[in-house]
């Protein structure tokens, strides 16, 4: 079987990113003498052979090269020393994309209805509006409204059941099969992706973590019960985006002409290959052929479903008798 | 010691290049810092180390360090010195609160699958460089993350960042031609998942939302262009709301399928049963976007008016029959 999809894109560091980051690092790594190696690389979301690698390169560098003058770097006993680093031993100011992350961020958090955190983010973007300046009046710019399409009653009433560790139940809509059911989850976390809200849990009725988009949900109360998940419930890797593929889900290869191309960006598909009039032939997975079926009613001829051939026929079937409707 | 030549090398002279100049109280002169940094050493002659220099002091500054040239006088009156003021190049010592690490800390994670999770990350770990981190329980129980999946967005935000003018091809309406637009950046705002850009269209001489999926190709900043300022009662989201949003809304009329057409269903204003089927009157504002769900839901769905709807619904079904089949249907 193929390897999980990967979104995440391999780029290569050039020597100027990686100063950028040295940069940052050393003040981090100053503040926290002695650190485990393991750990500094994991919080510093780097493998440790690069951590070791750049410390071998901090060890080689200084403001002279008279050894009183070369930051001194150590890591033998799998902890973490950097000294005679005074140099650089503050960060360097907020670049113009990093302040707008923050910044953007915080304002989007900030529209989200019914947060209680509204207090310390007023003082969090004060604060780093005094440490960026002209920044900030750039990043004002750029925004970014995750507020609509959920009921604040609903999100709120959502997030106190993660917080309170409460059981939820829920009239939830399932538009792939296209039915309303009632169903008691132990919620985990409320996310929102690409502006849409999602609630997170252990399903009670699937006996699996499942994800509820909240604008179908029609209903949910907050029970008296304790809803803490099962130890061994597992969220999803939230950065592979909406929809993650599991390895048992029934492989699909799919064709897309270049007005559906959207296909491949839009899911996790496991491989693409793009033809030179832009047409692209995608495989994917899913454990849910009807919700493939539906997609490609939509794509309206612009996508085809190559194998599995089942489920092709089922795609023809199912536009034949909708036809028959108009006729 | 020096390592090879490379990625790894340049960096290693970069640093030792900020290193002197942050450390040095007194500008100092070219010759100095080739004879402090090593790595010039590797330099062949005076003008592979003119040029080497310039461009790292370029790229130095392109990151942001406040590398700064002074007049140093002395023998000769034009001779410069280069240094780096320690308080221009810090961050401000500011000290955050446990909950407001944690709200920074989401506001971070809100790009973590979108272009900028690099930055974002790195800004976080910059304020918490000082700090130690306590060991609070920091969940707030939301997570919201933003997509930047659109290729135009790395260069239409530094346009709107750095109000700069700039040209694109565009893309009108589903399939439509590709215009090349020349615009004036004013706001950048995600509105229903999807990234616009808000500005003033030079050749259309008005105030212009655009879609960032439908800009094709490259986007290019227009050299000497005149600078221009944003309205100061700009607001892209309002903008692009009025603009791209409220659309006049009609009513449609779907017959559904008992327990089926559940998000329709949903938003009906009125419903009648028929038994077998339920016939709905549903509000819409695109015509593909309620083509798209109605064909989703197969046979269970049938529209009854407005005709141009129910056209494309047909057109789609028959499209998704015609491509599956081929040969043994």
């Amino acid at each position: 079987m193929t390897p999980p999809p990967k979104k995440a894109r391999t780029v290569q560091e050039t020597a100027t990113d990686r100063l950028a980051r040295l940069l940052t690092m050393v003040p981090w790594l100053v503040a926290r003498q002695g650190i485990d190696l393991d750990q500094a690389a994991a919080e510093l979301g780097i493998t440790v052979e690069q951590l070791e690698t750049d410390l071998r390169l901090l060890y080689l560098c200084g403001y002279g090269q008279m050894p009183d003058e070369l930051i001194d770097a150590q890591w033998e006993n799998g902890r973490v020393f950097v000294t005679n680093a005074d140099t650089i031993a503050r960060p360097l100011r907020l670049g113009r994309d990093e302040a707008l992350t923050l910044m953007v961020g915080l304002r989007a958090l900030a529209s989200v209805p019914g947060l209680g955190e509204r207090d310390a983010i007023e003082r969090a973007m004060a604060k780093l509006e005094q440490a960026t300046g002209a920044s900030a009046a750039a990043a004002a710019r750029v925004e970014v409204a995750i507020s609509e399409g959920v009921e604040a009653g609903l999100l709120s009433d959502a997030r106190r059941a993660v917080e309170g560790h409460r059981r939820v139940h829920l009239r939830y809509l399932v538009p792939s099969r296209d039915e309303a059911t009632e169903r008691d989850v132990d919620p985990m976390r409320v996310v929102n992706l690409d502006s849409r809200w999602y609630l997170e849990g252990w399903c009670h009725l699937a006996q699996d973590t499942r994800t509820f988009r909240m604008d179908r949900i029609a209903r949910l109360d907050v029970l008296d019960e304790d809803g803490t998940p099962p130890p061994d419930a597992q969220l999803r890797d939230l950065d592979l985006g909406a929809f993650t593929p599991r390895p048992d889900d029934t492989p699909v290869t799919l064709r897309l002409q270049p007005g559906a191309t959207w296909v491949s960006d839009y899911y996790p598909v496991d491989s693409v290959q793009t033809d030179p009039d832009g047409s692209q032939t995608v495989t994917l997975r899913t454990a849910d052929t009807l919700w493939l079926r539906r997609l490609v009613w939509r794509l309206g001829g612009r996508g085809t479903v190559l194998a599995p051939a089942e489920v092709a026929a089922s795609v023809r079937e199912g536009a034949q008798e909708a036809l028959q409707a108009y006729e | 010691m020096s390592s090879p030549t490379g990625p790894a090398a340049k960096t290693e002279r970069l640093l030792n290049l900020v290193l002197c100049l942050l450390y040095t109280r007194r500008p100092l002169p070219k010759s100095r810092i080739r004879a402090v940094v090593p790595q010039y050493g590797d330099a062949t002659s005076d003008e592979a180390f003119d040029r080497m220099f310039e461009r790292d002091k370029d790229e130095l500054r392109e990151l942001g360090i406040p590398l700064v040239t002074e007049d140093i006088g002395g023998a000769w009156d034009d001779e410069v010195g280069y240094r780096i003021d320690q308080r221009e190049y810090a961050l401000p010592d500011i000290s955050f609160e446990a909950d407001e690490l944690a709200v920074l800390g989401l506001a971070s994670r809100t790009w973590a699958h979108a272009s900028l999770a690099g930055p974002a990350a790195q800004a976080l770990r910059k304020l918490k460089a000082a700090g130690i981190e306590r060991d609070g329980d920091s969940l707030i129980g939301i997570e919201p993350r933003l997509g930047t999946s659109e290729p135009a967005f790395e260069p239409v935000k530094n346009a709107v960042v750095g109000q700069r003018t700039i040209s694109f091809g565009y893309r009108t309406g589903g399939e439509g031609e590709v215009m090349t637009r020349v615009v004036q950046p004013w706001g950048l705002a995600s509105w229903h998942g999807r990234w616009y850009l808000t500005g003033f269209d030079l050749d259309r001489d008005a105030a212009r939302v655009f879609r960032l999926s439908r800009i094709d190709g490259d986007v290019t900043e227009v050299k000497n262009a005149e600078p221009y300022a944003v309205p100061a009662d700009h607001r892209a989201q309002e903008m692009i709301s009025t603009t791209v949003g409220e659309q006049r809304t009609r009513d449609a009329v779907v017959r559904v399928r008992a327990d089926r057409g559940n998000t329709l269903r949903r938003r009906a204003t009125s419903t009648t049963d028929l038994g077998e089927w339920s016939e709905l009157v549903v509000p819409f504002g695109d015509d593909d976007a309620l083509a798209d769900e109605v064909c989703g839901y197969g046979a269970d769905v049938v529209v009854t008016s407005p005709p141009e709807v129910r056209e494309l619904v047909v057109q789609r079904l028959r499209g998704a029959l015609a491509a599956h089949s081929g040969g043994a249907a």
